[in-house]
């Protein structure tokens, strides 16, 4: 019987729940020391000097580190040259929580201490909070390598002026997408051990290998004697692929302590030094006509890049012009972008990465051009949709080529959950009585672009490539081991791979263990992120399994003295097909598989082992349709979300409990940017919500249940079909709330509603039109 | 020279059924306390406000924060973390197989203040309805989620078992 499609419990769980995992701050190596941050409490400033006297000479410090102590050692990886992000900041900090110095102690509450006595000498410099402060003639400059703050930037593709001259209707939209903070419950943590035998790095990090290849490189040693471990890993959301400067210092500072180095980000450090995510502005001109049917779209993106460039950073709005026409099939496309530095914090990936801000845009679009047609949003979205034999697809960008989905049939299969006339005519009800809250439906039918993906793909993040690496490794006794470059953080990976290979070798899923995180262990890798370790890893395991299997194969067939192509396993015997009486187990074929004289002519020992790098030749499209259906409190503004419908497709499910986990998590994360998250700077540039006292990360009474369907479409660059669904709910939850609270708003003339929809901005809404 | 001198002081708490006594400084949290000295590092540190709750313990059979917990404060109290309800021999107690049978965790960080949390809750009301679940888990903060399967795992936990026992 096949695992794949089935709710199979996680391995991952008795060691969480019983408190036995491992995550980076529980590791506690003999002289162990701590390290903490000075980080500049000024958005810019040049520094003038820091006195470290006072923290030099407390019991149980270690060392603190300025500027002048890494003079050795280059800018953060990741960076752009003449934008580098220093590692501890030297002439000029440039956003709060930019690091000014470095303490290690003998513990923490000591290297605490030793922090907060180090007296840093600022003078205070103009700084840019915003990207309209950026953009303002005249603006204060951040890097002197730039004329103005703008980093780099693309014109539109192409001039439809003659489109939108035209076109029977045009309308204009400018929408921002806030800024958030990724938020995983554990912050960054690194622990770094530099012995006479190399460099051991614990860190809370998605992709290890690319953390390898990048910390040997930067201090200049081999790899071969720099080993990264990922162990347990609280969350990453996209936040943890980055390149913290923390990492590097730490492996710096035990290099020189002789000693291992530990750093846990404090929460407030974690919100002001952790990359935010989103932080774009976008301004949007559709043409289309009476019918809803959209005739070009042009879309500005501008990226807000903090005070550093990142490399991942300056891709988001890539990928959200990519991305910009949604699941439609609109003539004429014409995008636009440009990443801006102001003096905040940095800007890299977040759950999405630039493709959620793309599903916000176009389907705020769509009910806007319903709003102006007075066709139903539904119709606008089935009258503009790439049809379900449309593919493969060639969108505006040279990057997507769809090849598969069925957004019409997600649509519907939406609307056999949603009583839509019944909601209408509610809604026209409460309407009528002042007393009611009001009802507001809302729409998304979203596609992403996952699955990283077709060679060049990462290549131009930084990574080594784009494939996923696996090993399957059968042991003597007929259990396997599975090796996987797929660095999860919460995902469920190892179960879902167990499933996998349990269905291609035909060996009990109890018998499979898989191993991730570990680059001394795991033959190179990638990592995960961008919805990738199933579509692209996954595929690995099935790949590698299928090379193992059929070498077993050849092992029975010899052993019982039949044809390879008349051998079948079940039930952890091979047979030969038609005749079970005629067996041999795995545990005897995988025993002999070490042994030369039992095996067939030609046939190696140790033969049921294989690796492979798994490439893809394209992206994945996951693709949904959901609804969401809010009540607004006409007093105080407050959106209560009563129902969410979600239908995905992610291709082939391997557990439908985990991925309904993933889809769960993502629309929260949607939702909470869609209504409660922002993170926010004054006018000089200090953040005003640096805690989770201020930045509100929803707890179990601020979400919703919710209602969850399917329909699949395969994909077809790999055999499982699988497309990724890590990614999806961040990507389809934001347009859905927000046309929901505008359509629940739109009797008063209401167009648009920026997220976060606090109960603050929809009470003024509500207040203006009394 | 420092001119700071260090104090410390003896404290010992019934950790999970076992004394813990240890000299540390009067200013140790009690979630340090925990994972540092009594060296058990399920109880986790997610944040620096008492807002995020993955380091929820119950002292005296009461949930708490730990990280807002002085170490002296527990001095001659009962301290129970998530690795002291399981039912001794590597079972799982109910609210920990609720977790696993219904998915409510996934990166595991939040889970074992989130598990003590549920634990409170069902000692106290045995059969909560889906508000008063989602109402008594405000304090804890679960990134992964989105909470609704935490709340299928605390219905599961209630119609098999409840709470548990514990020391």
């Amino acid at each position: 019987m096949s695992l794949i499609g089935a709710k199979v419990l996680r391995k991952e769980d008795p060691n969480l729940i019983t408190g036995q995992g491992q995550y980076v701050d529980d590791l506690a190596p003999a002289g162990c020391a701590f390290m903490a941050m000075v980080r500049s409490t000024e958005p810019h400033a040049r520094i003038v000097a820091v006195d470290t006297s006072a923290a030099r000479s407390m019991d149980g410090v270690l060392a603190v580190w300025t500027s002048a102590d890494i003079a050795g050692l280059p800018a953060r990886p990741s960076s752009l040259p003449g934008m580098d992000m220093p590692l501890i900041a030297g002439d000029a900090a440039r956003f709060v929580g930019d690091i000014v110095a470095v303490v290690v102690a003998t513990d923490r509450y000591t290297a605490a201490d030793a922090a907060e006595a180090v007296i840093v000498d600022y003078e205070p410099l103009p700084a840019v909070a915003s990207l309209a402060q950026a953009l303002a003639a005249d603006a204060p400059m951040i890097h002197p390598v730039l004329q103005g703050n703008t980093v780099f930037f693309q014109d539109y593709t192409e001039d439809l002026s003659a489109e939108f001259a035209a076109a029977p209707r045009t309308a204009s939209l400018s929408l921002v997408n806030n800024r958030c903070a990724p938020v995983p419950i554990e912050p960054n943590v690194v622990l770094a051990d530099w012995g006479p035998a190399g460099l051991t790095v614990w860190a809370a990090f998605q992709a290890p290998h690319h953390l390898r290849n990048t910390i040997a490189a930067f201090f200049g040693i081999s790899q071969d004697t720099t080993r990264v471990i990922a162990p347990d890993v609280g969350g990453g959301f996209g936040a943890k692929i980055n390149f913290a400067s923390e990492i590097f210092l730490a492996a710096a500072l035990s290099r020189a302590l002789s000693r291992p180095v530990k750093y846990t980000q404090t929460r407030s450090e974690c919100m002001v030094a952790m990359f935010h995510g989103r932080a774009q502005e976008h301004k949007v001109d559709v043409a289309f006509d009476d019918s809803g049917k959209i005739l070009a779209l042009k879309v500005q993106v501008t990226q807000d890049q903090g005070a550093y460039p990142d490399a991942t950073g300056m891709g988001l709005p890539v990928l959200t012009t990519a991305m910009s026409a949604g699941c439609y099939k609109i003539p004429k496309v014409a995008v636009s972008w440009r990443n801006v530095v102001t003096n905040t914090t940095p800007v890299a990936a977040y759950r999405g990465a630039g493709r959620p801000e793309a599903s916000y845009m176009i389907e705020r679009v769509i009910d806007l051009v319903a709003d102006e047609t007075g066709v139903d949003p539904i119709e606008v979205r089935k009258t503009n949709f790439i049809p379900a034999d449309g593919f493969p697809y060639q969108t505006h960008s040279p990057l997507a080529v769809y090849d598969s989905g069925n957004f019409a049939g997600a649509l519907d299969e939406l609307l056999r959950h949603v009583d839509y006339p019944a909601l209408k005519a509610e809604q026209a009800a409460r309407l009528a009585d002042p007393n009611a809250k009001l009802l507001g439906i809302g729409f998304s039918s979203w596609l992403e672009i996952a699955g990283f993906g077709p060679p060049g793909s990462l290549e131009a993040f930084g990574h080594l490539a784009s494939w996923e690496s696996a090993q399957v490794r059968v042991q003597p006794d007929g259990s396997a081991i599975i090796y996987t470059g797929a660095s999860p953080h919460g995902q469920g990976t190892v179960t879902t791979f167990a499933q996998i290979a349990a269905d291609q070798l035909g060996i009990d899923f109890e018998r499979i263990s898989v191993r991730h995180g570990d680059t001394a262990v795991i033959p190179q890798g990638i990592g995960t992120m961008g919805s990738r370790a199933v579509a692209v890893g996954g595929e690995g395991v099935k790949t590698a399994s299928t090379r193992v299997f059929e070498r077993a194969k050849k092992i029975a067939a010899h052993l019982l003295e039949a044809t390879e192509d008349d051998i079948v396993v079940e039930n952890e015997e091979f047979h030969v097909r038609g005749t079970p009486s005629k067996s041999v187990p795995w545990s005897q074929v995988a025993w002999k598989s070490f042994q030369p004289l039992e095996l067939p002519a030609g046939m190696e020992p140790g033969s049921l082992d294989a690796t492979v790098f798994q490439q893809v030749p394209n992206f994945s499209f996951p693709s949904g349709a959901y609804c969401c259906v809010v009540e607004i409190d006409r007093e105080t503004g407050e959106v209560e979300i009563r129902n969410m419908y979600l239908v995905d497709d992610c291709g082939t499910v391997i557990n439908p409990m985990l991925v309904e986990g993933q889809v769960h998590g993502g629309v929260a994360q949607g939702i909470a940017q869609a209504l409660y998250e922002h993170m926010q700077y004054d006018e000089s540039g200090v953040p005003r919500t640096a805690t989770l006292m201020d930045y509100l990360v929803p707890a179990a009474p601020d979400l919703p249940g919710y209602v969850s369907g399917r329909t699949v479409t395969l994909n077809p660059s790999n055999t499982l079909g699988a497309k990724g669904v890590g990614e999806s709910g961040s990507v389809g939850a934001p347009p859905a709330v927000i046309n929901a609270v505008v359509d629940a708003l739109s009797h008063l003339g209401v167009k648009h509603i920026d997220m976060p929809a606090t109960p603050q901005k929809i009470w003024s809404i509500l207040r203006g039109s009394k | 020279m420092s001119t700071i001198e260090t104090h410390t002081t003896r404290v010992t708490v019934t950790v999970n059924g076992r004394e813990v006594s240890e000299e540390v400084e009067p200013r140790t949290l009690l979630v340090h306390f925990l994972r540092e000295q009594a060296r058990l590092t399920g109880t986790h540190v997610g944040c620096d406000t008492s807002n995020c709750g993955a380091c929820t313990v119950l002292i005296d059979d009461e949930a708490a924060k730990s990280c807002t917990v002085l170490a002296v404060q527990a001095n001659g109290h009962k301290v129970t973390t998530v690795e002291g309800v399981g039912n001794g021999s590597g079972g799982f107690s109910p609210v920990q197989e609720g977790f696993r049978q219904e998915h409510g965790l996934q990166c595991g960080y939040c889970t074992p203040g989130m598990i003590m949390a549920c634990t409170a809750l069902l000692a106290e009301n045995p059969r909560p309805n889906e508000h008063q679940i989602r109402e008594a888990l405000e304090g804890n903060l679960c990134r992964c989620t989105g909470y609704e399967t935490i709340v299928r795992a605390v219905q599961w936990a209630a119609t098999n078992g409840g709470a548990g026992e514990w020391a």
